[in-house]
Order: C-alpha cells, then sequence, then structure tokens
C-alpha cells in the first residue's frame, strides 16, 4: 500500500471491465463480431427473463446470478435505502424455507454467495460446484416471488444495516465527503441519494414499505440470469425453464425519466475532519453514460480516461507526480457504466508539503491543455491498446464474465454490446476523443470536494 | 452505479484505500469471498440429502513439477483456455518480519520500487513497457516472504520475462523514484493513524508481540522507513533475492519446455545462496487476557479479539480449521455471525480465523459495532468461545463443516493468479505436489474428539485479548494501550 499510482493503474481496469461498456452506436452487422470477448449463448424464456450462459471449463464449477432490474434510484421518495434492506431480507425465509436456511444450504453445497446492490441493480449469486447448480436455482427462483417477510425478521436486520452504514460512511470522512458531493452534483437524478439510504429514512422503513417494493419489482420480466462456468445453454435451459420459466411474469410499474437540469453553477464542498492526515483533492463534470446523454461520447471518454489515468505513464500521474512533484496521485475516473447521468471525475492529493490549490491548478492545466492541444495518435493507439488486452483478461476467471455481462444487461444494454466492446473501443479516433473533452470539459460547470485535515481541540 | 453494497463484507475488505474520495462503482465490488466447490451426486431437492461429505479430487487441475535446464524449479498448471500466462511467486524469509532493526519497511521499499526502473530503463521507460504491453507485474512483502506476480499476453511473453529479470536483477533506485515512492508510503502511514481498523490492528500486534519482528508493521514507520537507504535496498536485493528461497507457481498456456526457458532467462541470473543471516526468534506471545482501548472519535468501535494459535505444519491444523469454520469462520452460517449478527443484529460483520504465522500463530477474530453494544457484543463473543472450549461442536456441525470446507475449494481456483499463488502456498507449506487430491481426505479425517482437544487447547475465554478502537461503553481497559508510532 502506499503506491497511489499502482491503485490509479488498477482502477483503470476495473473501469475498463467493470464500467465500460458503452452503448453501441452502431448496430451490430451480423457477421461481423469478430474480437468476440466472453462469446456467450443466449435465450429467453417465456416469461421474458432473459438467460445468459458463459462457458469455461478450467474447474467444474459455476457462477449462478440473477440480477433484477431495480435499484436505489427506483426507491420511492422518502423511502431511501429500501432496495438494499431489501436485498438483505432475501436471506430471511420463503413459504418452504426458514430464516437463514438458504445460506445454509448454499454452505453446506460448498457454496459461497452473496448479494449487493447498486443505484441500477440488485444482483444475488451463488459460486457451487456445477453438480449443485439446479438446487441453486431452485432456491434462488423460490424466493423470487415467495419470500415470507415478519416483523421479527425486519427488525435486527434493520440494525445490521445501521452497523454497515456506520462501517461505511459514518467512521470515515472520505466517504461522508462523497455522500454530501453526490448530492451536489446531481440536482434532481435520485442518484444524489446514497444506496445505502440516510439514516432517519432507514429508520422508518416499514414492513408495508419493504413487502410492497418486492411485489412491484421482483418477476422474471424483470430479472436476468447470468450463469459463467463449467456449463454450457443446453444445460442450463431445461432447467432455467423448469424452476424459473414457471414464475408467472407481471406488469412492472412505471419508472420516472428521472433528467438532469443543466448545472449552471460551480460548486466546492469541504469537509475538514480531525482524522484526515493527507489532503486530497477532486472535480467532477456531468457526463453522458451509455444510458444517458450523448452515446456517442462513451467509448472516446474511456479512451480518454485511459490516456489520462491508465497508468504510471499516464499523462497525470506522469506530469504532477513524477515530473512537476506538486502530488503523491493524481488520476482520473468515468464509469459509464450507468442507467442515469455519468460523471468524468479528477483528483488529486498534494505531495508532502503541498497543498490542495497547488495540485487543483496543476489539473487544471492538463484540461486546458487537452483541450488546446488534444490527444496524440500515439497516445490513443497505446490506450486502445490496453483496454482491448483487458478484455482478453477479463475472460481469466470465471466469475469475472457473469459480472460484466450481468451489470451490462441490467442497466439495459445488450449482449452485442458488450461483445463488440474491443471492436468499440478500436474504433476510437483522435477527432472522436477531442470532441467528447470539448463537449464535456469545455466551459462547464463542476463540483470540486475537497478533503482537508482539521487541527484537533486543545481539550482532550 | 457508484458504489455496491453488499450482503456482507470479507474481513480486511472494506479498506478505503489511501482514503481517496471517489468511489468508482466497481471498487467497492468485492462480493467473494476467499473459496468454492466440488462435490459427488446429483442435484438433490430442498434440504435433503446433503449427505455427502466426501469430495474427489480436483481432477480438472493437473500440477506437474517442472525443473528448467539451469535448475529452478516451478509448479505448473497447464490451461489452454486463454492465451496467457501468470507466474506467482515468493522469496522465503524476505518478508518485513526479517528487515533488519531500525529499518522496518525495507522489503515494503524495495518491493515498491522494482518495477521503477531497472537496467537502461528510467521509471517512466519501465513502466511505459509494461503498460504498452499489457504486461501486468507486480511485488509486495508480507511478514515472511517477498512476493512477484506476472501476468502478459502471450504474444509479449519474451518481453515480458525479461522485464522481469531486470526488475529482479539490475532495478536502479534512482532517487527520484525513491523519492517519490517513500513519500507515498508515508502518506499511508500517516493516513493509518487514524483509520479505527488499521490502528486496532496495529495495536493488536503491538500487544501480542512487543518488539518481536511479528508484531513489525510491514510498512515500516516514518522513523524506520527515513532510515533506510539505497545501499540497503542493493543489499537486499542480493542478500534475500536469492535462488535457494525462491518458490514459484505458473499457470497458463505454456508447456513444460517452454516454461524451463522462462524460468531460466527470469530467474537464472539471481544469486544461487543467500548469505547467512541470523534467524528471526520464536515469538512469545503476551498481554493475554488484557482489554486494550485506544481512544478514537467516532460511532462505531473496531473491536479485534483472539489468542495464540497454531501453524499451518501443526498435525491439529485441519481440526482447527474446521472448528473455526464452525465458530466465525465463513459465510453466514458460523455461529458468531448467528448470534451477534443475525438474532440481534449487533453488527454487519464478525468474523474469526486463523493466521497461521509461523513465529506467532493466532486465532483472532474481529467486528465492529455502536459504542453502546461493545460490551454485549464481546459477551456474545465470550460465550461463543466458552461453549466451544466447553462442548466442542455437533455431529451436524462437523458433517456441515466438511461438506462446505471441500465442496467450496475449489472455486479458490478461480483464475491463473488464483491458482498459480495456491502453487506457491502449496510449496511455501510443505503441502505436496498431491495436495490438491489430498485436501479432502485431510479435512474428512477429522473428528469431534479433535475438535474438542483443540478447542481445549486453544480457546480460553478467560485470556481472550482485546483491543477496542472507539469509544466503547460498557468496557474496561485491563491494560495500558502499547504507544503504537507511525
Amino acid at each position: 500500500m502506499g503506491r497511489t499510482r499502482k491503485i490509479a493503474a488498477t482502477l483503470g481496469v476495473v473501469f475498463a471491465l467493470g464500467g465500460a461498456f458503452g452503448l453501441s452506436p452502431i448496430p451490430n452487422t451480423p457477421g461481423a463480431a469478430r474480437a468476440a470477448v466472453f462469446n456467450p449463448e443466449t435465450f429467453t424464456l417465456k416469461n421474458g427473463m432473459q438467460v445468459v450462459v458463459v462457458s469455461n471449463h478450467r474447474v467444474p464449477v459455476v457462477t449462478h446470478m440473477v440480477w433484477y432490474k431495480v435499484g436505489a434510484m427506483d426507491e420511492p421518495p422518502g423511502k431511501s435505502g429500501l432496495a438494499h434492506y431489501f436485498e438483505h431480507l432475501m436471506f430471511k425465509g420463503t413459504d418452504t424455507l426458514k430464516p437463514g436456511e438458504f445460506s445454509k444450504i448454499v454452505a453446506e453445497n460448498g457454496g459461497r454467495e452473496n448479494a449487493f446492490t447498486s443505484q441500477d441493480y440488485t444482483g444475488y449469486f451463488q459460486s457451487v460446484a456445477v453438480d449443485r447448480l439446479e438446487l441453486m436455482m431452485e432456491i434462488e427462483a423460490n424466493r423470487m416471488t415467495k419470500l415470507a417477510l415478519t416483523q421479527d425478521v425486519i427488525g435486527p436486520e434493520r440494525q445490521v444495516i445501521l452497523e454497515e452504514r456506520s462501517s461505511r460512511t459514518d467512521n470515515n470522512p472520505a466517504a461522508q465527503l462523497s455522500e454530501q458531493v453526490a448530492n451536489a452534483m446531481y440536482l434532481n437524478h435520485p442518484y444524489r441519494v446514497p444506496i445505502i439510504g440516510w439514516k432517519h429514512e432507514i429508520e422508518g422503513l416499514t414492513l408495508s414499505d419493504l413487502t410492497k417494493f418486492y411485489r412491484q419489482w421482483y418477476r422474471p420480466n424483470n430479472a436476468i440470469l447470468v450463469i459463467s462456468g463449467a456449463v454450457t445453454a443446453d444445460d442450463v435451459r431445461p432447467l432455467a425453464e423448469k424452476y424459473y420459466g414457471v414464475i408467472p411474469a407481471k406488469p412492472l410499474p412505471a419508472r420516472i425519466e428521472w433528467k438532469e437540469p443543466p448545472l449552471l453553477a460551480d460548486r466546492r464542498i469541504t469537509l475538514a475532519h480531525e482524522r484526515v492526515r493527507q489532503p486530497a483533492w477532486s472535480r467532477r463534470f456531468p457526463a453522458p453514460s451509455a444510458k444517458y446523454g450523448d452515446h456517442s461520447l462513451v467509448y472516446p471518454l474511456q479512451v480518454l480516461t485511459e490516456i489520462l489515468s491508465g497508468g504510471a505513464t499516464s499523462r497525470l500521474y506522469k506530469t504532477l507526480v513524477v515530473e512537476d512533484k506538486i502530488a503523491a496521485s493524481a488520476g482520473a475516473w468515468y464509469d459509464s457504466h450507468a442507467r442515469g447521468p455519468s460523471i468524468f471525475g479528477f483528483y488529486a492529493s498534494p505531495a508532502p508539503g503541498g497543498d490542495t490549490d497547488s495540485v487543483e491548478r496543476g489539473v487544471n492545466a492538463q484540461i486546458d491543455k487537452l483541450l488546446a492541444d488534444g490527444v496524440t495518435q500515439q497516445e490513443v493507439e497505446q490506450a486502445i491498446n490496453r483496454l482491448q488486452a483487458s478484455s482478453i483478461y477479463a475472460r481469466d476467471s470465471y466469475r469475472t464474465p457473469a459480472r460484466i455481462l450481468g451489470a451490462a444487461l441490467a442497466i439495459g444494454m445488450t449482449v452485442a454490446d458488450v461483445e463488440s466492446w474491443p471492436e468499440q473501443i478500436g474504433a476510437v479516433t483522435v477527432a472522436d476523443i477531442n470532441k467528447a473533452a470539448e463537449a464535456v470539459f469545455k466551459d462547464r460547470r463542476s463540483v470540486t470536494a475537497l478533503l482537508l485535515p482539521k487541527p484537533k481541540p486543545e481539550n482532550k | 452505479m457508484i458504489a455496491f453494497f453488499q450482503k456482507k463484507n470479507l474481513p480486511g475488505q472494506n479498506q478505503n484505500l489511501l482514503g481517496r474520495i471517489q468511489t468508482p462503482s466497481g471498487q467497492n465490488y468485492r462480493p467473494f469471498w476467499r473459496q468454492i466447490v466440488l462435490s459427488l451426486g446429483l442435484s438433490m431437492g430442498l434440504g435433503l440429502g446433503m449427505s455427502l461429505s466426501i469430495a474427489p479430487p480436483v481432477q480438472a487441475v493437473e500440477v506437474e513439477r517442472v525443473v528448467s535446464p539451469g535448475g529452478v524449479e516451478a509448479w505448473l498448471v497447464r490451461d489452454k483456455n486463454i492465451p496467457i500466462t501468470t507466474l506467482a511467486f515468493s522469496f522465503r524469509n524476505a518478508g518485513g518480519g526479517a528487515d533488519p532493526t531500525g529499518k522496518a519497511g525495507l522489503a515494503n521499499l524495495t518491493a515498491s520500487l522494482l518495477d521503477e526502473g531497472a537496467g537502461d530503463l528510467n521509471s517512466q521507460a519501465f513502466q511505459g513497457r509494461l503498460e504498452n504491453l499489457a504486461i501486468r507485474l507486480s511485488f509486495g512483502a508480507g511478514l515472511e516472504t517477498f512476493r512477484g506476480n506476472l501476468k502478459t499476453l502471450n504474444r509479449n511473453r519474451d518481453e515480458a520475462v525479461d522485464l522481469l529479470r531486470l526488475a529482479l536483477t539490475k532495478p536502479r533506485f534512482d532517487d527520484d523514484a525513491v523519492q517519490r515512492i517513500r513519500s507515498q508510503i508515508e502518506i499511508g502511514l500517516k493516513q493509518r493513524e487514524t483509520n479505527p481498523d488499521s490502528r486496532a490492528s496495529r495495536i493488536w500486534r503491538k500487544a501480542l508481540f512487543g518488539d518481536h519482528p511479528s508484531g513489525r508493521p510491514v510498512n515500516g514507520k516514518l522513523s524506520t522507513l527515513a532510515a533506510i537507504t539505497t545501499d540497503d535496498m542493493r543489499q537486499f536485493v542480493l542478500s534475500r533475492l536469492t535462488r535457494d528461497r525462491l518458490i514459484i507457481g505458473a499457470v497458463g498456456d505454456i508447456n513444460a519446455v517452454d516454461l524451463g526457458t522462462l524460468l531460466d532467462k527470469a530467474f537464472g541470473g539471481l544469486p544461487a545462496v543467500a548469505p547467512k543471516q541470523p534467524q528471526v526468534p520464536a515469538a512469545k506471545l503476551s498481554a493475554a487476557g488484557d482489554v486494550f482501548i485506544s481512544d478514537m472519535d467516532i460511532p462505531q468501535s473496531v473491536v479485534l479479539f483472539g489468542q495464540p494459535g497454531l501453524q499451518r505444519s501443526d498435525p491439529d491444523y485441519y481440526a482447527a480449521y474446521v472448528m473455526n469454520y464452525v465458530l466465525g469462520g465463513g459465510g453466514f452460517a458460523s455461529r458468531l455471525y448467528t448470534e451477534v449478527r443475525e438474532k440481534r443484529g449487533l453488527v454487519y460483520s464478525v468474523y474469526s480465523y486463523l493466521n497461521p504465522m509461523r513465529k506467532g500463530p493466532q486465532i483472532s477474530g474481529g467486528l465492529a459495532t455502536r459504542n453502546e453494544q461493545v460490551g454485549e457484543a464481546l459477551s456474545l463473543v465470550r460465550a461463543e468461545w466458552k461453549k466451544m472450549h466447553e462442548t466442542g461442536i455437533s455431529a451436524d456441525e462437523l458433517r456441515r463443516a466438511k461438506q462446505f470446507l471441500n465442496g467450496a475449494f475449489p472455486l479458490r481456483l478461480s483464475s491463473t493468479a488464483a491458482i498459480a499463488r495456491i502453487l506457491v502456498s502449496m510449496q511455501y507449506n510443505a503441502l505436496g505436489i498431491d495436495y490438491l487430491d489430498r485436501r479432502a481426505s485431510l479435512i474428512n479425517t477429522v473428528t469431534r474428539a479433535d475438535i474438542d482437544r483443540v478447542a481445549k487447547q486453544l480457546l480460553n475465554p478467560d485470556t481472550l485479548t482485546i483491543v477496542v478502537v472507539g469509544r466503547p461503553k460498557n468496557v474496561k481497559a485491563t491494560a495500558e494501550t502499547p504507544d503504537i508510532d507511525y
């Protein structure tokens, strides 16, 4: 640890794989896809549930995931934390399983499991021996509609979630600042509200809120089944039909088409805290995502992120940290992978003896230079190479494909978008990137966040 | 988008790296834990017929011993799925625990600088080469070993191996790079000072080990970091990174002959034998039964607890391993999880684990709960410790534990890098090349009597050492918290 540059490099990879699959602006012509990534097989059950299978036969195991196209952004106003709270409750028993029995079954079958909630979706998964796949499907399908919630189980779990909130946020000044910044960044979109929820709203969520949320959103026609590992679609199809195919579809509530008004004023959010030892500066610009705003900018922005921040020779690290020595760390991030409006962010932390003003000037100078001179052909080629290589590495783990495909489909992208990603990235030009940079940064407003040390009061 | 929240965090996986502000999506997405699967039988109905606990060998993974023409050994798993090659390697006795007195952090600083320029390539040139060829090369220091990892597309393998060779044998340690990396590590140390998890773990080790090397922070302290010179690092490379200490795991689309050539190229230039070095003395754990409290103004206290454990080579290791699974080891089914989280909602995370260090192994655990509940949570931990000590585990718990531990093992073989690390660990711990086939039987032979014996020997609720960082209520410190300078 302590190697900021290393972390920046790792993030580049995470973005390329986890969040970088943009909507394909060009329709895929049949037969044209060459550089496929995962070669998944897909089909759709009669009730509308999409199924994706990625084969990897290295070890006789599978990861079985069900993704629901509902996340924190779909919560009713005043009910923040509902999607995440509900996710925890999916382990609390059904018409046939006692509370906790689901996890017991997974464990005694040598499985590992977990679940996660984002702004955009909620997912549940187990990794197990391939011969236990059917059992996992049986119990996962069961809890899609047969959950039996009671006051007895939701009470202690609420306390668990409040402790989770403390661990993640209340104990951590950087996370507290993140929450405040999101709220400044989004004027209108529900992304302004934290996934885990505001404490006072978590405390107020009722059994009826939770049950209603479940009945509205947990349906096969709002779900995606993704399986990767030692199976084929032929293995999966009969099982998927048997367990998931029999669950009736149901109309889903209308989704609100949230739109952000333009950001007209720059904002500066400062948190000074006694426990902060290293100042940190960051600046966020509104940016399009795969499903929001100008999609044609998405791939160019991904390549730009790699140029600015993809490792020790990237522009920001090289100039601010290595050459000018004003920063201990510096980089950029961009996550196109969202149903709603995204962010293009810059961050830097001063070198010892320096301050946030100087890193702010340093990053701004880089943005100005980018707008004035653009990127070079060589930078673009090298960034594309690295990103394309990351799509080969993504096939290494049997778990990664399920995660990437599930996340893409859950926000409304297609398998073709994922599979054509290396090609789409490869088609990005210098001109595309310069145009995208101009669209996102030139004369644009932003939100700046400062995390600062605060001297400890004398009385102790 | 932006940050995932999941049902449960793995211990140690919720670190806020460098306290940076942004948490882009993906960064928090670490939903998988340590392990996974395999078992006999057809799929079964709900709750029925879960009686099979004997897992067959992991046939899918065949381990081959490769010795290069130059005499460098590696264990290889061939995998033709993807055109990549992955290496993991470790040098024994070259971790932070072996750093000279007053130079704590030497192994770690050196590890951070090996890829910051080597041979004719300065830092930017070296990094540029890695990046443009999409080669993933990294080094790191643990307490006991110095580690390296290399992952490359096969089409760039020759170049990757050359860069690895350069890094290991001709690191430059240019002033510029040394200064930059040293200051990054210093910043990390300062940040840890006010991070409750880091502070708890530093106090824990200091309380247990005093000045013994096992209690040392691998990243060093501000004072010791400042004392490390470039000469120290050069000396470290020459005297610690030697072939007699080297263990290698290789996975990927590569055959034994090509691997042999690769091994000689990458590692053949290292000194054959390490000069004699002083042995790290045995560790004597102190602080038995004490409660240490470190004041921090946070709403939720971070708690660590534990006592001496077993080494990996101990004949009772597997019994302890099974026992720990039931106590607080895995998933959503352990006793601690059930009592502290599931029934009472006191925590988000509570766990126990075996830390089988060579010098001073421990069985320990942790939890985090609001200040007002620390007393209650700790009584529950003590009660579980006592219950296990007195009555061991039931036949049913033993059966379930075996099913999980055997069934879940193959899940660990998740990627070439994961398999390569397991190959290194098998060699480091002298588990034998057939370990993957034998592992299930090692677990299956554990009996309730074994667990009774181990629980009686290891778990004593009265001598549980406890560290709390926060402002806990209903807990009294019984000893002065040791100073931990950063």
